[in-house]
């Protein structure tokens, strides 16, 4: 499971580079959301894997998994979903005010 | 438990919502509530100044949860003064904008405005390193809506760009915290500084990683080389209020590395040693060097000074690397100072752009408006931030070449005082261009609104740095014992009451 879980990561991770680094807003926009992924994933694994565990108070469980990385994780996904609306956004009104999606600087916008 | 200590948060975080809510029509009612929610959120922290300087560092436990499993805000004197810096920094780029008006060329600048301060407030009061993400995103997500505030074409490509590299800097951030908590097993700050200095040596390779990530981390906060692409095009394109605003944003990055670096890995930590100092330091004279290099080849008035800004950050930094009292209290001088002179010279830049037809340097264009003022403003902000006798910024470099002597001193000195020589002459450059040259074109200023209220802002500004300046002496005392008790570390853990059983 080690090993799925963290080429998971890896793979997430060097697909939303890749795309960033295609320096178009919808790539990078896609890059973004793929990296968040691969986050997420990453911190609920620092809290260890385990299968089956509760990870709140149980009369029968025999073991727990860590409850905080979840909660970290809640609150990651949350803001980096807001995050993402914010740039769908700032992205659009770019693309309507310049005309292209090139985020790279190419005009007198860079100067 | 003090409740004051929280009040930094909440004001804005109600007051905000309060705004776009029931005032979002009246522009008036806006600025007349920002602004009383700002001059409040100045008494507020005057009263944190006071009481952090007379008690030793406060921890308020929200939920009343026991640390390390709640979580804290703590308030030491750092945290006050940032927290006091940071308000009246506000207050004055909020009368700025209402007085030129900036506030009334897009929606919600004042609800934002207001969030903005939260995050930042937020960012310098927590104890918990994930808390501190979550107000980082706070003050970003705030830092989007104002940077765009106004729109246009460069502004919003410029926006992107922005959004795009702090979210990269913000998935790097969680990176760093899970690493940090899959090694160490806690995100508070201060059981993360007892677990760090208990840990054997062997043990530490994956919590040196962690420590790189967040250094990586606040250094694209604070425009440290090589993360510092996103700063000029963003500070030139920002509205000048927002700019100004921003000149404390940076700090916040160099806040935490100061915060984080002294308390969770400092210079006699086992597992890391002078690791971090080796790596800060060299990327601090670099970025004073870019920063002076792009102050004397800036095109546009914007650029100039946010290249004065990332060469403010350089010598910061390099005066944080030094990881000594001594030095962080001349940091901690410098840091307050530069955030002054930062943020009054890109109001004289906005000034300026106000009257002028072209934010293009070189393009001949009339004398401004009211061209007096605002070149002597000019003149003392560019005094300022190149750091020339007689401000504050000649006594910040000064303290910080002298807290910085032993090995290495004559890269440190050369580099500090040859990129201070740069500055002076790009800002006197700059200055002949924008308004000696202007009176070669032999026409008349075209007549442009006098804004008292601007002139009363910057000119607020300038009164904080010549105050900074009078008052070198105490303040750096203080500062230095700010220092002292970073560097001593155990006031700050004891805040938390680890020990304590749970209450």
């Amino acid at each position: 499971m080690e090993i799925l879980v963290a080429s998971a990561v890896g793979t997430l991770t060097a697909a939303g580079i890749y795309l960033i680094l295609r320096m178009r807003t919808f790539p990078v926009i896609v890059g973004l959301a793929l990296l968040s992924y691969a986050v997420n994933v990453f911190i609920f694994a620092s809290g260890r894997l385990a299968v089956g565990l509760p990870p709140v108070l149980s009369y029968t469980a025999e073991g727990y998994t860590d409850p905080l990385t979840q909660a970290l994780v809640l609150t990651a996904i949350v803001i980096s979903f807001g995050m993402t609306a914010v740039i769908v956004m700032v992205a659009l009104g770019a693309f309507l005010e310049a005309g292209t999606d090139r985020m790279d600087s190419d005009d007198e916008a860079g100067r | 438990m003090n409740h004051w200590i929280i009040a930094p948060v909440v004001l804005p975080a109600v007051l905000a919502p309060l705004i776009v809510l029931f005032m979002r029509h009246d522009l008036v009612l806006q600025r007349v509530f920002s602004l009383a929610g700002t001059i409040a959120l100045c008494g507020v922290s005057g009263v944190l100044l006071v009481s952090a300087s007379t008690n030793p560092p406060e921890a308020y436990f929200l939920g009343n949860w026991p640390a390390p499993f709640g979580i804290v805000l703590v308030l030491d004197r750092l945290a006050a003064v940032m927290v006091a810096l940071t308000a009246f920094l506000a207050l004055m780029v909020q009368l700025y904008a209402i007085g030129t008006g900036w506030d009334r060329r897009g929606q919600h600048f004042h609800a934002l405005y207001q969030f903005q301060l939260m995050g930042i407030c937020g960012a310098f009061l927590t104890g918990d390193a994930f808390n501190l993400f979550v107000f980082f995103e706070v003050l970003l997500i705030a830092s989007y809506g104002l940077m765009i505030h106004g729109g246009g074409r460069a502004r919003l490509r410029s926006g992107v760009q922005y959004v795009a590299y702090n979210l990269m800097g913000s998935t790097l951030f969680l990176f760093a915290l899970a690493t940090i908590y899959s090694v160490a097993g806690t995100l508070n700050l201060a059981d993360l500084a007892e677990r760090v200095a208990a840990m054997p040596e062997a043990e530490t390779a994956i919590l040196r990683v962690a420590g790189v990530l967040l250094l990586i981390v606040f250094a694209i906060k604070g425009a440290l080389v090589p993360f510092q692409f996103w700063l000029p095009g963003t500070y030139a394109a920002a509205p000048g209020p927002v700019a100004a605003l921003f000149a404390v944003m940076t700090k916040v990055g160099a806040y935490a590395v100061i915060r984080v670096f002294n308390l969770i890995f400092p210079p006699e930590t086992p597992a890391t040693g002078g690791f971090f100092a080796e790596l800060l330091l060299p990327a601090a004279l670099v970025t004073l060097a870019i920063g002076a290099m792009g102050v004397l080849g800036a095109a546009s008035i914007g650029r100039l000074v946010a290249f004065g800004a990332i060469a403010s950050m350089g010598t910061l930094f390099t005066a944080v690397a030094g990881f000594t009292p001594a030095s962080t209290s001349a940091a901690l001088f410098y840091l307050l100072h530069s955030t002054l002179a930062t943020a009054a010279l890109f109001l004289v830049a906005d000034l300026v752009l106000a009257r002028r037809g072209s934010e293009d340097l070189t393009q001949r264009q009339p004398p401004v408006a009211q061209e007096g003022l605002i070149a002597a403003l000019f003149f003392v902000g560019a005094i300022a931030l190149a750091g020339m006798p007689p401000l504050s910024g000649f006594l910040g470099k000064l303290l910080i070449l002298d807290a910085l002597r032993g090995p290495g001193m004559a890269l440190i000195w050369g580099t500090v005082l040859v990129t201070s020589l740069l500055m002076i002459v790009g800002f006197a450059r700059a200055g002949s261009l924008l308004f000696w040259k202007s009176h070669e074109t032999l026409a008349e200023p075209e007549p442009h609104r006098p804004d008292t209220l601007a002139f009363v802002a910057v000119g607020g500004l300038v009164a904080g740095l010549v105050a900074l300046t009078v008052a070198a002496g105490p303040v750096s005392a203080a500062l230095g014992s700010i220092a002292d008790e970073l560097a001593e570390r155990t006031p700050y853990i004891a805040s938390n009451r680890l020990t304590e059983p749970a209450r």
